[in-house]
């Protein structure tokens, strides 16, 4: 049974100020707990606003380091899953149920990527 | 590259992941596993016709589990329908608890409960419950069971309508026991999905995926158990001794498919996040246990101190042998004797271990078990007794059930040999 990352992408300056809203936590909080109880959540988590982050880069040899936010991309992960599924199709059809509890104004992309085993 | 899947593969999908709750909901309905997975089966049929032509509702599970229901409901009051579909099964419905209104969707928890402890019920025979178990719960086709355990579909298609059957003509209730007999029913639920695992987990060889995926089926059965009976330390400990033996799937087989022997590992290839949710899991074993670890428990606690240890040489096995000294007091058998054998001579010598192996000698449930003579070589060939060692790996290899294991110790006799 393959293990699935989703990478969960979102535009930070369309997202609404003040964060995800209480109806959407507590729609996600549920969620989250049924996929948990279906044996198929290994770990999830959000993260910090990307102004609040920081990229090492090693490019010709070299090392920079560039505060956020990150400028040139328009989205940027907020989150991410890993996933225990039979299938693609059914990690794909959690993510659709995971992107389905956002109110219609967000603007929300999940990178699925098989994790490589052995 | 996985293409997109189908319309019809993406409706399969949901169904599977549904399906053990909608046979679980409306199980409690017609008081029937057989009968319930019929309905299912035709509210996934409704869904087949229904939704490519009128899009994916939005919520897909609640629309299944609203059909198969109201077939039930359905079918119960046409009461000639259902006593003829109950007479079927030789019930009928003199005999059969009258059915309940449909509970709050919030009780589906009890629902599935309710569908573990029937498919694990010890009316039927372990291979019956296994078959049944992971029919109903863990969503595989009867094809896929077939694969899984190596024995024609007709033969699994067979013992799933016999269980099913005999859960009917022995009127199993539909309940989550309490009282006196919920450890012993515990029991059988947590041993048939241990034993769906190490089915996975002893087919190393062989090319056919299914057989080794049988250990992540048991795994995620583990899990949805863990968070269905959140204050049972033996779940969590079930559990977390799955977490902890999955993680070392990846260093198990070399690259040609040889077993790799648990000191010869490359630890890295261990997976530390199974690593880490099986230390989780443990946790919670000892925070929910109120007496002494159970068997699951202690093994899940033997797995994590290999689990701790960065490089074989590193391993605690005072800690190991203290373990197996508690598991074989809370339920001896001759393996878990053989298992402390090992580890007391890691933390006491071979010497110490020999006493122990030779005292199994005589033991009847042994008698072909390929370890007990591998083991025993192993300790002869540490005291420097060459001859004697190389004798018991030809012995242990004679009795080895898999060619690539037969291989290793043949290699280990031959090494005796030089």
């Amino acid at each position: 049974m393959p293990r699935y990352l989703s990478l969960v992408h979102i535009d930070e300056s369309a997202a609404p100020a003040e964060g995800p809203s209480e109806e959407l936590m507590r729609r996600m909080g549920e969620l989250i707990e049924e996929v948990t109880k279906a044996g198929v959540m290994l770990d999830t988590a959000g993260l910090t606003p990307s102004a609040q982050g920081t990229s090492v880069r090693w490019e010709g040899g070299k090392i920079s380091v560039t505060d956020g936010p990150f400028t040139e991309s328009k989205e940027v992960v907020g989150g991410y899953a890993i996933m225990q599924c039979k299938d693609k199709a059914e990690a794909l059809e959690w993510t659709k149920r995971f992107l389905k509890v956002h109110e219609e104004f967000w603007t929300v992309t999940c990178e699925v990527r098989e994790i490589a085993e052995g | 590259m996985e293409p997109q899947p189908t319309a019809a593969h993406a409706i399969e999908t949901v169904f599977r992941l549904e399906s053990p709750r909608v046979v679980a909901g409306v199980a409690r309905i017609v008081r029937d596993v057989g009968i319930a997975e019929e309905l299912a089966q035709d509210a996934l049929v409704a869904a087949l016709e229904r939704w490519p032509r009128d899009g994916v509702p939005d919520n897909p599970g609640a629309w299944l589990m609203a059909t198969a229901r109201h077939r039930a409901v359905d079918l119960v009051r046409r009461r000639e329908t259902y006593a003829r579909k109950l007479a079927e099964i030789g019930r009928d419905l003199g005999t059969t608890a009258l059915p309940e209104e449909p509970a709050d969707p919030d009780d589906i928890d009890d629902d599935l409960l309710r569908l573990v402890f029937t498919t694990c019920h010890p009316v039927l025979s372990p291979e019956a419950r296994t078959a049944l178990t992971l029919r109903l719960l863990g969503g595989l086709s009867t094809a896929e069971i077939a694969r899984a355990h190596l024995v024609p579909e007709p033969t699994i298609a067979q013992r799933i309508v016999r269980a099913k059957r005999t859960l009917a003509t022995r009127n199993v209730a539909f309940e989550v026991p309490y009282g006196p007999d919920r450890e012993a029913r515990l029991g059988s639920v947590l041993d048939v999905i241990y034993l769906i695992f190490n089915e996975g987990y002893a087919a190393t060889a062989g090319d056919d995926l299914l057989r080794p995926g049988l250990c992540e089926d048991a795994l995620r059965l583990a899990r949805v158990l863990s968070s269905l009976m959140p204050k049972e330390p033996e779940v969590h400990g079930l559990t977390s001794f799955l977490e902890f033996q999955a993680s070392r799937t990846a260093a198990r087989t070399g690259p040609d498919g040889t077993p790799v022997l648990l000191r010869d590992q490359n630890r890295r290839r261990w997976n530390r996040m199974l690593i880490a949710r099986g230390i989780r899991a443990l946790d919670r074993a000892d925070a929910t246990a109120t007496g002494a670890p159970g068997p699951y428990a202690l093994q899940a606690a033997i797995a994590a101190c290999h689990a701790h240890a960065y490089s074989y040489e590193e391993t605690d096995w005072r800690t190991i042998a203290t373990l197996y000294g508690l598991l074989a007091a809370r339920s001896p058998s001759p393996v878990v004797e053989l298992n402390r054998a090992v580890a007391v001579s890691m933390a006491e010598g071979p010497a110490a271990g020999l006493e122990l192996v030779d005292a199994l000698a005589a033991e009847p449930a042994l008698r072909d078990y390929h370890l007990l003579p591998s083991v025993r070589g192993d300790l002869l060939a540490r005291l420097g007794r060459a001859a004697e060692a190389r004798e018991e790996f030809v012995r242990a290899a004679s009795l080895a059930r898999n060619e690539k294991e037969r291989e290793l110790l043949l290699g280990r006799a031959a090494e005796c040999a030089s």
